[in-house]
C-alpha cells in the first residue's frame, strides 16, 4: 500500500439504494490510489451496491462518489454473477480479447501484438490451449479464469471484483488471488468483495466493513475483531424495511472531517451520524451512545 | 430433371423475380433472423412482424396496393411498436415481452379492422400471405435497397450487437453502444419483415427468418459458419419452394417457409446439435 498515495476515491455522505430504500446508507471516506480493500459484511450489507454505485452503474439517491479524474472508461468492473450467455457461439479468445475494447472500439481489429497479449492474459490464468475452446464447454472455475483475463486486458487504474472468489474450487481461487495480488503490485487500486475472512486477513491490507451503514474501515487486523463483526450483524438484521423518511443530510452537512482521516493506521469507526441533535427517526439498538469512540 | 429444376426460372421472367427477390431476402432477412434466435427472440420478431400489419393497412387504405405507401406505413407502424415497447420496459416494471405483446396484439386486431373497412377478401390474403411470384420492378428495388442496407447495418453494428448478445453487463460497462446495438438491430428486423412482407406476406416474413437460423445453428458451432449456413439454408429452400410452388401449383409463400421447415426437421433429426444425437451409441471419447 501506498499510505501517502492521493485519495484515488472519495465517499461523500454517500447513500445507495433502491426504489428509496437506502442499501448503503451515509457512508463518508476515501480510498488511496492504489489501496487493495476488502469489503466485508453480512448478507444483504449493501456490498454489492457500492460497487455497483462506483461502477457508475447505480445513481446515488444521497450525497456522491468522486472518482477525481478518472473517467467510467478506467473503472474495470466484474459483477457477481455474469451475465454471460454459454450458449452463444464464441471463442474463449473472442471473449477475452473483448477486454480489449478500450484500444479497439467496435471496429479495430487485434494486431499481432494484441492478439499476442490475449494469449498472454490467457497463460496468466492458467487457461493457455483453450483459445479455440466455445464459452459454453468451460466449467465454472474455467470461465472466472477467463473473466480474470478479460480485466486484466481492460488495462484498468481501479478494478472492482463482486465475489469474485465465490462457489470455485481452492486451486482456482489461489491462482485468482495471485492474479489480483499482481495488479495490487502494478499500483492499482482494487475494492473486493469477500465472505472468507481467512482470504481476507492473509491476503487483504486493508478492509471496509459495512451493514447497511459503515461500521469501520481501517487496517485489517483491526477492522476484523468479533466486536466490531459482532456489532455488524447487529446492524444489519435491525434494520427496518418500514422506515420514514432519513433527514440525516442536514446533520451530516455539519461534519465532513472526521471520516476522512484514515490512511494513516488506525481504525476509524465509521457513523452514520453524531447524536445530540434532534431528530424523529428510529435507531437500531445497537446504535446506542455507548458504542461512540471517536 | 434439368427441365424440372431450371426451366421454369429461363422459361418465366415472373420465376426470375421470384427468384432475385428470395435471394435477396435470404442474404438480408436470414442474418438478421440469425440474431433473433441468438437473442432469444425469436418469437419478438413474430410479434413484431403482426405490429406492421396496421401501418401498411392504413397505407393501403389511402392509397390502395401502392408500394410506397404500404412500405412507409409498414416501417413506421413497427417502429412506433418496437419503441413504445422500450419505452414501456424501461420505465414500468413489464418485462419486454409482456409490454411487445401488448403492443403488437393491439396492433395486429387495429390492422385486421382496418384491411375489412375497405378491402375484400382477396386484398387481404395479400396483404397476409404476400406475392412472391407477382414482384414488380419497385418490390424488388424495395427488397434489394433493405437487404443493402441491413448488410451495412450489421457489419457496422457487428461487434457491438454480438457483445450486446452474449454479455450486456459488459458492453454496458465498456461503453455506450448497447442502446445503439439494440435498437439498430430492431430497426433493421422491422425493415426485413416490411421487405419480407412484399415477398411472404406479414404472416410467412418471419418463416424466412428463424427457420434456417434455428436449422443452422444445430450444425454450427461458430458465429461465421452459422450465418453462412443459414443463407445457405435459405437460398435452398427459397429456389425448392419456388419449383414446388411451380409445378404443384400451390401458393409460393407457404411452399418457400415449408421448405424451410424440411431443412429444419432434417436438421433435428440429423445434426449434431439435434434430437438423435443423444440417442445414438456413444462415440468412444478423446484421450484428452
Amino acid at each position: 500500500m501506498h499510505p501517502s498515495a492521493p485519495p484515488l476515491i472519495r465517499f461523500d455522505n454517500l447513500t445507495l439504494g433502491y426504489e428509496r430504500h437506502p442499501a448503503v446508507h451515509h457512508l463518508s471516506g476515501e480510498i488511496r490510489a492504489g489501496a487493495l480493500v476488502a469489503v466485508i459484511g453480512p448478507n444483504g450489507a449493501g456490498k454489492s451496491t457500492l460497487l455497483k454505485g462506483v461502477a457508475g452503474e447505480l445513481r446515488p439517491i444521497g450525497g456522491h462518489i468522486d472518482l477525481g479524474t478518472l473517467t467510467r472508461s478506467a473503472v474495470a468492473y466484474m459483477p457477481q454473477r455474469s451475465e454471460i450467455d454459454p450458449s452463444f457461439p464464441v471463442s474463449v479468445f473472442e471473449v477475452v480479447a473483448m477486454g480489449l475494447w478500450r484500444e479497439l472500439g467496435a471496429f479495430g481489429g487485434l494486431n499481432r501484438k494484441q492478439r499476442e497479449r490475449v494469449r498472454a492474459a490467457l497463460t496468466a490464468v492458467g487457461m493457455a490451449g483453450f483459445e479455440s475452446r466455445p464459452i459454453g464447454s468451460l466449467s465454472g472455475g474455467q470461465l472466472q479464469r477467463a473473466r480474470f483475463a478479460r480485466l486484466m486486458l481492460q488495462n484498468a487504474p481501479l478494478i472492482l471484483l463482486d465475489e469474485p472468489f465465490a462457489a470455485i474450487d481452492s486451486r482456482t481461487v489461489e491462482d485468482l488471488i495471485r492474479v489480483m495480488l499482481g495488479w495490487h503490485a502494478e499500483g492499482r487500486t482494487i475494492l473486493t468483495v469477500v465472505h472468507d475472512f481467512d482470504q481476507v486477513r492473509r491476503h487483504f491490507p486493508t478492509c471496509l466493513l459495512l451493514a447497511r451503514e459503515p461500521v469501520a474501515f481501517g487496517p485489517t487486523a483491526q477492522v476484523l475483531t468479533d466486536t466490531l463483526l459482532a456489532r455488524a450483524r447487529r446492524l444489519s438484521e435491525a434494520f427496518d424495511e418500514d422506515a420514514p423518511e432519513c433527514h440525516r443530510e442536514d446533520a451530516d452537512a455539519e461534519r465532513s472531517g472526521p471520516a476522512g482521516n484514515h490512511g494513516g493506521g488506525q481504525v476509524v469507526q465509521l457513523r452514520g451520524h453524531r447524536h445530540g441533535h434532534p431528530h424523529d427517526h428510529p435507531h437500531a439498538p445497537p446504535h446506542d451512545h455507548s458504542g461512540h469512540r471517536h | 430433371m434439368l427441365d424440372l429444376l431450371v426451366t421454369p426460372f429461363t422459361d418465366f421472367a415472373f420465376m426470375r423475380r421470384a427468384l432475385a427477390g428470395c435471394l435477396a431476402l435470404a442474404l438480408g432477412a436470414t442474418p438478421v433472423g440469425v440474431f433473433l434466435l441468438l437473442r432469444r427472440m425469436s418469437l419478438m420478431g413474430d410479434a413484431m412482424s403482426h405490429a406492421i400489419l396496421p401501418g401498411a393497412a392504413l397505407g393501403y387504405l389511402a392509397f390502395g396496393l401502392s408500394l410506397g405507401a404500404m412500405t412507409v406505413g409498414g416501417i413506421v407502424a413497427g417502429l412506433v411498436v418496437v419503441l413504445a415497447a422500450g419505452v414501456v420496459t424501461r420505465a414500468s416494471i413489464l418485462k419486454e415481452d409482456a409490454s411487445l405483446a401488448a403492443f403488437y396484439l393491439l396492433s395486429l386486431a387495429a390492422g385486421v379492422m382496418i384491411v375489412s373497412l375497405r378491402g375484400r377478401n382477396l386484398d387481404l390474403l395479400h396483404v397476409l400471405f404476400g406475392s412472391v411470384l407477382a414482384l414488380d420492378d419497385g418490390s424488388l428495388l424495395l427488397i434489394g435497397g433493405i437487404t443493402t442496407l441491413t448488410l451495412f447495418g450489421l457489419a457496422l453494428l457487428f461487434r457491438p450487437l454480438v457483445l450486446e448478445c452474449f454479455d450486456p453487463a459488459f458492453l454496458r460497462g465498456v461503453s455506450r453502444w448497447s442502446p445503439v446495438a439494440h435498437y439498430g438491430f430492431l430497426a433493421l428486423v422491422v425493415f426485413n419483415l416490411v421487405s419480407g412482407f412484399h415477398a411472404l406476406g406479414t404472416l410467412m416474413a418471419v418463416g424466412i427468418m428463424i427457420l434456417p437460423s434455428a436449422a443452422a445453428r444445430l450444425w454450427a458451432h461458430e458465429l461465421w459458419s452459422l450465418l453462412a449456413l443459414a443463407v445457405a439454408f435459405a437460398l435452398t429452400s427459397s429456389v425448392a419452394g419456388l419449383l414446388l410452388s411451380f409445378h404443384a401449383d400451390v401458393p409460393a409463400g407457404p411452399a418457400i417457409v415449408l421448405m424451410c421447415g424440411l431443412v429444419y426437421f432434417a436438421s433435428l433429426l440429423a445434426a449434431p446439435g439435434g434430437l438423435l444425437a443423444g440417442r445414438l451409441p456413444v462415440r468412444h471419447h478423446l484421450e484428452s
